[in-house]
C-alpha cells in the first residue's frame, strides 16, 4: 500500500495507507493503551482504552480499527482521551476484585499497569462485586471468573492463533464468562497461550499460581529442551537454599522465533529440573554391585582408570561413546574430541531421529537450500510432506498456520494419514502407505491437481521428516533442486539432534559431516583414528557379544529406547552422564550427576539449522554441565586439555596467525573481535564457548554470525557437505515420535506434563463415552 | 479407530416431526448455521429446556460444536439449560407495565403459585418469571404464558387465569389417558 | 388480543387495514394491496429509490436515517448476494407497533420487503421477529406461505421475469439483537453482538453481502408511499418528516394504545387529547417521548412540541421507536429510573467495559440509593457514570441507557436528594420501597 500523511496530536506521520492508527501510533512512539487489541489477532473494539479523537467525527473511534488514510488528524493527548482512559479503568475496577496482593499477576498486570497510568486514583464504588467461584479446566489452566475483563484475547489466541478454538464465551452482559469446551473442563492442546496471553490474573498456570511474586523472581531467556523448533523460554528463577530453582517458564521475551507462541511441553515441561528424582551426587558400583554415592574426586578416578587401562589393553576401538540429542553443541563438539583424541575411537553416535547425513549428502556442494523456521513462516507457498508438526513439531505448526492466517501463504500438504493441518491447506494429498518415496515423480508429473498446484508455485518450501531416509532424501532434494527457488526443511527430533548429528556425533563423520579420510581442518587433531567406528546398533551388538570394554554414554538411554536387557552391559564398563538415573544409568559402574540444560551455557541448533544461544538459568547443587565433566575426566585421564579446549590466554595468543597458512591471523582477528565486543579470552577450560569458538572454526556451515547469536538471536547454519560413501545403513533411525505432552525419558520426569496427559486421556475416554 | 471417529447412524432425541423439520431448517438457509436459533427455540419447546442431549444433537445436525451452541444459546435470554414448569408465567414488569401494575401482577402470581422468580411450582405445572418489555406496553400490564399474550390485566385476574391453565393441562391429560 | 383504538385527529395510512382482516390475502388484495409492487416491477431500481427519498420516510427503528437514502448506499454491482432485512426484533420498551403491524396487516411487511429488493437488487428478503412474539410469526409464515400460492413470491414473481424470496426468522430473546449489525450476526447463528463500522450493512452486511435492514414498520410504509404517491406521502408530515408513524402511547393515560399520527403531532394533544389524560385526573410528571432510552421530558418541555425527529432533537430527547410513556405525578422516578437501568444491565451485551461495566454499576447504586442508603455523592456518581458511558460503548445500548439515566438525574435531582439519610421512598406504598428488579 501506498505511504500516507497524516497527523497524530499535530506531529505528522507516515504509514502505509490502511495501517492500523494504533499501530501507526506505536511504531512512532506514541502510546495507545489497550486491552482487546492484540496484533495478529481478530480486532474487537471492545475495551474502548483506544478511543481517540479523530476530526470532523463526532463520536471518539477507536485507534484498534481505524485504519489511517491521508490528511487525517487525530488527538491521542488532550484532557477529553485522559478522562475517557481514567473512566474505562474506573469501569473495570467497578467489579474486578482487588485482590492484587495475593494475585499471580501482580506486578506484571496490565490493568494494574493501565490503572497507574492513566486512572482510577480514587475509588468512589460502594457496591458489592459480582463474585464466581474459581475453576480448574485441567492441571494446566485455572480461571478465575471474577478476575476477568473480558477482552476476549484467550479465546482469540486459542481460535485463531492454535486453530483449536476450546474456549468461548457464555452468558451476556455482566454475566459474561470465558468458557472452556467441556462443560468446566478443557479438552485442548493445553498450550497455555490462554494464560499467557490474559493480561490480568483470570487465567493462571497450575506450575505457577501462588508459588511466588514476580519481583521475587530474575529471568533468564534460553532455548526450550524438549523438541526440535528451537522456542525461545524466558525462565523465571527465583533462589532457594543456594541454588536457582525454575518456577515458571513463559514467552514474554517476543524476540525468538516463537514469537508469542510456547507449546504445553516449553511451558509446563521444566519441572523436571526441579524434580526429586535428579542425581545429585556421582555413584560408583561398589564391590557388592550396588551404586553408591560417591565424591566427584573418587568418580572421576574410577572412570578415569578404567577407561585409560581398556584403552591401553584392548585400543579405543573397544571402547564406545554414545551422545546426546539434548546436551549444546559445544559439549558435542568436546564428546567426539574427546572420542576421537583422547579415548582414540570413532565409535561414537547419537540416537539418530532421522537421516541429516544423508540431508547433507543430498545438498553436498550446494549453498542456501536450506530453509531457517523464519524462512518457513514468512515462505509464500510450502509443501508439507509426512509428518504431523501439531504434536512433534508445535511451533512449526503455529508458524504455518499463521503463516496461512495472515499471509494467505498456500500450505500443501502430503500425508498418508489426514492431520490437523490441512485445515490450513490448499491442497492436500493422501499418500499411500510407505508412499513418500514416490512423491517427487508424482508431483513431477504434474497430473494431479495437487501436483499442478505445486508445480505452479514460483517459490517453494519443502519440510519433510524421518519418512525420508538415504537415497529417498536424494530423490527428493533433487527434484527441487532441478526446478530451483525450492528450500528445505528436514524435521528431527529433539532440542539439539541436528545439533547432535553437526556435530560429528557418528562414526564415520566428523563435525560438519567432513569424511574421516579427509579431515581438512580436523588433522589438527592429534591421534584423530581414520577407520570408520561402529554405529549406536553395532556399539550395542558389540558389548552383548562382550567386545565393548566400555561405554561411555552421555545423556542417552539406549537400554530404555532399545529395549535393551540390561544384561547384554554386564561384560562392559559404563559411564554415565545424565540428569536421572535412567534405566541406562541404573546399570552403569559410574555415574555422573549432569546439568540439564536449564543449568548451563552454550548453543543448540534446531531441526532447521537456527543456532541459539543457551543461557544458564536455574542452578543446582551438586550437578556439573556434560562440558565440565568431560573436560574433568580427559584431565583425569591425563589428556592435554589446551589441545581439547582452546582456553586461556595463550591459547590466544599463541597463534599470532603465522603457523596455519589460509587461517593466518584467525586468532588475532578473534582478539581484536573480543575486544571489541567486551568478552575476554576464554579463561577456563569449562568454558564452552572456548569450544564454541573452534566450532566456528573448524564445522563446515558453522562459520557463524557470532555478534547477531551473542545477542542472543537466531542465526543460520548451512548443513556440511558428506560425501556420497557416508553412512549408507539408515537402519539405527529411530524417531522419537514424541507428541504433545511426551518428550523421551526426559518427559516422564516432568510431573505438569505426566498429569496434563493424564487429564487428556480422561478427556478422550469422557467424550468417547458419549 | 477411536471411537471418536467411528460412523454410524446419527441418532436424535427429537420426534419425527421435529426432526424432520430441523431436516428442513438446515437446508433453508444461504448458511446452515442460520437455523441455529430456531432450532434451539423449537427444541427448547419439545423437550424442555436445552439438556446436554439437546445441545449434542443441534451441534451434529449444523456442523458446529458443542460450545458454540452453549455459547449462543446462553446469550439468548428466552433460551434455558434448566427445566420450566408447562406453562411459564413470564410477567413483564418493564416500565410500562410497571406504571400500571405490573410489580403488583408479580407479586399476585407469587402469592397464588408460592413460587419465586424462576421458581417452578412442586407439580411441575407452572414456573414464574419476571421478565423484560415483551411489546405490549400499550396493553399494559401484560404476561406471556408460554407463548401465550394476556393484556390489561390487574391482580384479580390472575386466580381465573391459572384455573384456565390447570383445566387446559387436566384436559390435556384426559386426552391421553 | 391486543385492542385497537382509534382517535380522530389519526391519519390511517400504515395501519388503514387494522381489523380489517387483511392478515387473509384475498382480503389484502381486496384493499388494494400487492398493486405498489406491481407498480414497481414495472419501474427501475433508481425510479423507486428516488420515490423513497421523495417520501421523506425516516427510519421508525428510533435513528430516523432517510430510508431512501439507505437504500441508495449499496451498490449496484456486487459479488456477493444482496439482502434485505426486516427487523422485526421490537423490544424498546415502550414500543408495541410492529406486534400490530404482524398481527393485521403481515401482507404490508412482505410487499414492502419485495419493493425494497427491487430497489436494490435482492432476491432474497428476511423477516426476523423477536421470538417472545411467536403467534406473530405464525401469521406472517401463513401470510408468506400465501404470497408464495399466489405467485408473489419465489421465480418469476407476478407474471414477470423476477425472483424473490423471503425467509422467516425468530429470534430468541435479546434487545441487543434490534441493532442493525447485532441482528446479521444472529441471523446467522450467532450471539447477538454488534460488527465493527466500517464496513456498513449496505456494503458488507448478511453472510457478508451487501445488505439494508429496515424496521418493520418503515417497510410497512413502503407499499403505502407508492399507493399514495411519494409527495402525498410527505406532505403529510413536517419538512424532512414525510409522513405518519405509529406511536405506543403508555403509561398513566387514560386511553392507551396505538396511535396514527401524522410526523410532528403535538405531543401534549397527544396525551391530553388522544390518550383522554392523565389516569385518574392526576398530574402530568414527566414523559418518555420515544422509548426507553429516550431522555426524559418535563411538562413544561412538551409545551409546543410537535413529535417529529427534528423537533424532538432539539428538545433534547429522542423520537425514537415512538413509545411514548406517560409518567404521573404519583410515580417515584429514582425508581422508574431504576426500572430503565436494569433493564439495559440484564440486555447489555457484555461486549464492550463501558456498557457493561457501567449498566451494572448503575442498576446496583440506584438500587442501593432507592432503597434509603444513598449517600449525597451518590447522585453526582451517578450522574458521572452515565456521562463516561456516553459515546465511548462499542454500539447506541451503551448511549440508550447512559443519556435517560443522566436525564432523570439531571431533571430531578430534588427528588433523588428526597430519598437521602435513611428517608423511605416518598412514593413507596406501604413505605416499604419496592426492591424487586430482575
Amino acid at each position: 500500500m501506498a505511504d500516507v500523511t497524516f497527523t497524530v496530536d499535530g506531529k505528522k506521520l507516515t504509514a502505509p495507507a490502511g495501517t492500523l492508527l494504533i499501530e501507526a501510533c506505536r511504531k512512532a512512539g506514541i502510546e495507545i493503551p489497550s486491552f482487546c487489541y492484540y496484533p495478529g489477532l481478530s480486532l474487537q473494539a471492545a475495551c474502548r482504552m483506544c478511543l481517540v479523537r479523530m476530526a470532523k467525527v463526532p463520536k471518539l473511534q477507536t485507534a484498534c480499527t481505524t485504519a489511517v488514510a491521508e490528511g487525517q488528524e487525530f488527538i491521542t493527548n488532550s484532557p477529553e482521551i485522559e478522562q475517557a482512559r481514567k473512566a474505562m479503568t474506573e469501569l473495570l475496577l467497578g467489579n474486578h476484585p482487588l485482590d492484587c496482593p495475593v494475585c499471580d499477576a501482580g506486578g506484571e498486570c496490565e490493568l494494574q499497569d493501565m490503572t497507574f497510568k492513566y486512572g482510577a486514583g480514587e475509588t468512589f464504588y460502594a457496591e458489592a462485586k459480582n463474585h464466581r467461584e474459581e475453576q480448574q479446566w485441567s492441571p494446566a489452566v485455572f480461571y478465575d471468573r471474577p478476575r476477568c475483563i473480558l477482552c476476549y484475547r484467550c479465546i482469540r489466541v486459542c481460535g485463531e492463533g492454535m486453530d483449536v478454538w476450546a474456549l468461548g464465551i457464555e452468558n451476556r452482559g455482566s454475566r459474561s464468562v470465558i468458557a472452556p469446551n467441556q462443560g468446566n473442563r478443557l479438552d485442548c492442546e493445553q498450550c497455555g497461550m490462554c494464560i499467557d496471553i490474559c493480561p490480568v490474573g483470570a487465567l493462571t498456570s497450575g506450575t505457577y499460581r501462588y508459588k511466588t511474586r514476580p519481583w521475587e523472581m530474575h529471568h533468564v531467556t534460553t532455548v526450550c529442551t524438549h523438541c526440535a523448533d528451537g522456542c525461545k523460554v524466558t525462565l523465571g528463577l527465583r533462589q532457594v537454599d543456594g541454588a536457582a530453582e525454575i518456577i515458571r517458564s513463559d514467552n514474554r521475551d517476543k524476540s525468538g522465533m516463537n514469537n508469542d507462541f510456547l507449546c504445553a511441553k516449553g511451558r509446563f515441561g521444566f519441572d523436571f529440573a526441579g524434580s526429586e528424582q535428579r542425581l545429585s551426587m556421582p555413584l560408583v558400583r561398589n564391590a557388592a554391585g550396588k551404586l553408591e554415592p560417591a565424591t566427584w574426586e573418587d568418580a572421576l578416578r574410577v572412570a578415569a582408570t578404567r577407561l585409560t587401562e581398556i584403552r591401553g589393553a584392548r585400543g579405543g576401538s573397544a571402547i564406545g561413546v554414545i551422545g546426546s540429542n539434548r546436551t549444546t553443541n559445544e559439549e558435542n563438539y568436546l564428546l567426539q574430541k574427546f572420542a576421537r583424541t583422547v579415548l582414540n575411537t570413532n565409535n561414537i553416535d547419537h540416537e539418530r531421529t532421522t537421516d541429516y547425513a544423508a540431508f547433507a549428502r543430498a545438498l553436498a556442494g550446494q549453498k542456501g537450500k536450506t530453509a531457517g523456521l523464519r524462512d518457513v513462516a514468512f515462505a509464500p507457498a510450502v509443501l508439507l510432506i509426512g509428518g504431523n508438526p501439531t504434536d512433534e513439531h508445535p511451533l512449526l505448526a503455529w508458524a504455518l498456520r499463521t503463516d496461512a492466517r495472515l499471509s494467505k501463504a498456500r500450505l500443501y500438504v502430503a500425508n498418508a494419514s489426514p492431520i490437523k493441518l490441512e485445515r490450513q491447506a490448499k491442497a492436500t494429498l493422501r499418500v499411500a502407505a510407505g508412499g513418500y518415496k514416490d512423491l517427487p515423480a508424482q508431483l513431477e508429473k504434474g497430473e494431479s491437481d495437487f501436483a499442478k498446484a505445486v508445480l505452479a508455485e514460483e517459490s517453494l518450501v519443502v519440510v519433510f521428516g524421518e519418512e525420508f531416509r538415504g537415497a529417498d532424501v536424494a530423490n527428493l532434494v533433487a527434484w527441487g533442486l532441478k526446478r530451483g527457488n525450492v528450500t528445505f526443511a528436514y524435521l528431527g527430533d529433539h532440542s539439539n539432534s541436528r545439533g547432535a548429528a553437526d556435530m560429528g556425533l557418528l562414526p564415520d563423520l566428523l563435525p560438519g559431516y567432513v569424511p574421516l579420510g579427509q579431515p581438512a581442518g580436523f588433522s589438527e587433531y592429534e591421534g584423530l583414528p581414520t577407520a570408520p567406528g561402529k554405529d549406536l546398533r553395532q556399539m550395542l551388538d558389540a558389548a552383548g557379544k562382550g567386545e565393548l570394554g566400555a561405554l561411555l554414554v552421555m545423556g542417552a538411554n539406549p537400554v530404555a529406547k532399545r529395549g535393551l536387557d540390561p544384561a547384554a552391559l554386564k561384560n562392559t564398563f559404563v559411564v554415565a552422564l545424565d540428569i536421572f538415573l535412567t534405566e541406562t544409568a541404573e546399570f552403569a559402574d559410574v555415574v555422573f550427576p549432569a546439568a540439564s540444560l536449564y543449568e548451563k551455557s552454550g548453543t543448540v541448533t534446531n531441526a532447521f539449522g537456527d543456532v541459539q544461544l543457551v543461557r544458564k538459568g536455574a542452578d543446582r547443587a551438586g550437578v556439573k554441565s556434560d562440558f565440565e565433566i568431560l573436560v574433568r575426566l580427559a584431565g583425569e585421564m591425563g589428556a592435554n586439555i589446551k589441545a581439547l579446549v582452546p582456553f586461556g590466554k595463550t591459547a590466544v595468543m599463541g597463534d599470532l596467525g603465522q603457523s596455519r597458512g589460509v587461517q593466518s591471523g584467525e586468532a588475532d582477528r578473534h582478539a581484536v573481535w573480543l575486544a571489541a565486543n567486551g568478552l575476554e579470552p576464554r579463561l577456563s577450560p569449562f568454558d564452552p564457548f572456548a569450544a564454541f569458538d573452534e566450532i566456528v572454526r573448524l564445522v563446515p556451515g558453522y562459520d557463524l554470525d557470532r555478534l547477531n547469536l551473542l545477542s542472543g538471536n537466531d542465526v543460520r547454519a548451512e548443513i556440511g557437505a558428506a560425501p556420497g560413501s557416508a553412512l549408507s545403513t539408515t537402519d539405527a533411525i529411530a524417531p522419537a515420535h514424541d507428541g504433545l505432552f511426551t518428550s523421551g525419558t526426559l518427559g516422564r520426569y516432568s510431573k505438569a506434563l505426566k498429569d496434563i496427559q493424564e487429564h487428556q486421556e480422561r478427556e478422550l475416554l469422557e467424550s468417547a463415552a458419549d | 479407530m477411536s471411537p471418536k471417529n467411528m460412523k454410524e447412524e446419527p441418532l436424535t432425541i427429537f420426534s419425527p416431526q421435529l426432526s424432520a423439520r430441523f431436516d428442513a431448517l438446515v437446508q433453508k438457509y444461504p448458511v446452515k448455521r442460520s437455523a441455529l436459533i430456531p432450532m434451539l427455540l423449537y427444541a427448547q419447546d419439545e423437550v424442555g429446556y436445552l439438556s446436554d442431549a439437546v445441545v449434542a444433537d443441534v451441534a451434529r445436525r449444523i456442523g458446529i460444536t458443542e460450545l458454540d451452541v452453549r455459547s449462543v444459546a446462553s446469550y439468548y435470554s428466552m433460551l434455558r439449560f434448566k427445566p420450566a414448569g408447562k406453562y411459564n408465567i413470564q410477567v413483564c414488569t418493564n416500565i410500562c407495565c410497571m406504571l400500571r401494575g405490573g410489580y403488583e401482577l408479580f407479586d399476585r402470581f407469587r402469592e397464588e403459585l408460592g413460587v419465586e422468580h424462576k421458581g417452578i411450582t412442586p407439580d411441575g405445572l407452572f414456573s414464574l418469571e419476571e421478565v423484560e418489555c415483551i411489546g405490549a406496553c400499550s396493553w399494559a400490564p401484560a404476561i406471556q404464558v408460554n407463548y401465550d399474550f394476556h393484556d390489561e390485566l390487574d391482580p384479580d385476574r390472575v386466580p381465573g387465569i391459572l384455573d384456565s391453565y390447570r383445566s387446559q393441562a387436566k384436559a390435556e391429560g384426559e386426552a391421553h389417558a | 388480543m391486543p385492542r385497537l383504538v382509534s382517535h380522530p385527529d389519526e391519519v390511517k395510512i400504515i395501519s388503514r387495514r387494522f381489523g380489517q382482516g387483511a392478515e387473509k390475502i384475498d382480503r389484502y388484495i381486496e384493499l388494494g394491496g400487492y398493486e405498489s409492487v406491481k407498480k414497481c416491477l414495472a419501474q427501475t431500481p433508481d425510479w423507486i429509490i428516488n420515490e423513497m427519498k421523495a417520501s421523506n420516510l425516516r427510519g421508525r427503528g428510533g435513528a430516523g436515517f432517510s430510508t431512501g437514502m439507505k437504500w441508495s448506499f449499496v451498490p449496484k454491482q456486487s459479488a456477493k448476494p444482496k439482502y434485505v432485512l426486516v427487523n422485526g426484533d421490537e423490544s424498546e420498551p415502550g414500543t408495541c407497533k410492529d406486534h400490530l403491524i404482524f398481527l393485521h396487516d403481515p401482507h404490508s411487511v412482505i410487499e414492502g420487503t419485495i419493493i425494497a429488493g427491487l430497489a436494490i437488487g435482492a432476491k432474497l428478503g428476511f423477516i426476523y421477529l423477536r421470538g417472545e412474539y411467536r403467534y406473530l410469526l405464525r401469521i406472517v409464515e401463513k401470510a408468506v406461505a400465501d404470497a408464495y400460492e399466489r405467485g408473489f413470491l419465489g421465480k418469476g414473481i407476478f407474471g414477470t421475469q423476477a425472483d424473490f424470496d423471503i425467509i422467516t426468522q425468530t429470534g430468541a430473546g435479546a434487545y441487543e439483537v434490534g441493532e442493525e449489525s447485532a441482528l446479521m450476526e444472529s441471523l446467522e447463528g450467532k450471539r447477538g453482538i454488534p460488527r465493527i463500522k466500517p464496513p456498513f450493512p449496505a456494503v458488507v452486511g448478511l453472510y457478508g453481502g451487501p445488505t439494508i435492514i429496515n424496521n418493520a414498520e418503515t417497510i410497512a410504509t413502503v407499499p403505502h408511499i407508492f399507493a399514495m404517491g411519494a409527495e402525498a406521502y410527505s406532505a403529510v408530515g413536517t419538512p424532512r418528516n414525510g409522513g405518519t408513524r405509529l406511536f405506543c402511547l403508555s403509561g398513566h393515560v387514560e386511553r392507551p394504545g396505538v396511535y396514527e399520527l401524522p410526523m410532528g403531532y403535538n405531543l401534549k394533544k397527544m396525551i391530553y387529547e388522544v390518550g383522554g389524560g392523565i389516569r385518574g385526573g392526576r398530574k402530568l410528571k414527566a414523559v418518555v417521548p420515544g422509548g426507553s432510552s429516550t431522555p426524559v421530558l418535563l411538562p413544561e418541555e412538551i409545551e409546543n412540541l410537535g413529535m417529529d425527529f427534528d423537533q424532538v432533537g432539539k428538545a433534547g430527547s429522542m423520537l425514537g421507536s415512538g413509545g411514548v410513556v406517560v409518567i404521573d405525578d404519583q410515580t417515584c422516578i429514582v425508581e422508574f429510573a431504576l426500572r430503565t437501568i436494569s433493564f439495559y444491565q440484564h440486555e447489555s451485551c457484555g461486549w464492550c467495559i463501558p456498557c457493561r461495566e457501567g449498566t451494572d454499576w448503575l442498576k446496583k447504586s440506584l438500587k442501593r440509593f432507592h432503597a434509603g442508603f444513598g449517600t449525597a455523592s451518590d447522585i453526582d456518581n451517578i450522574r458521572y457514570l452515565a456521562e463516561n458511558m456516553l459515546g465511548r460503548t462499542f454500539c447506541p445500548l451503551g448511549d440508550a441507557a447512559a443519556m435517560p439515566t443522566a436525564a432523570f438525574v439531571k431533571k430531578f435531582r430534588k427528588e433523588f436528594e428526597d430519598h437521602l439519610d435513611g428517608k423511605p421512598c416518598p412514593y413507596a406504598k406501604e413505605g416499604v420501597p419496592q426492591l424487586t428488579v430482575v
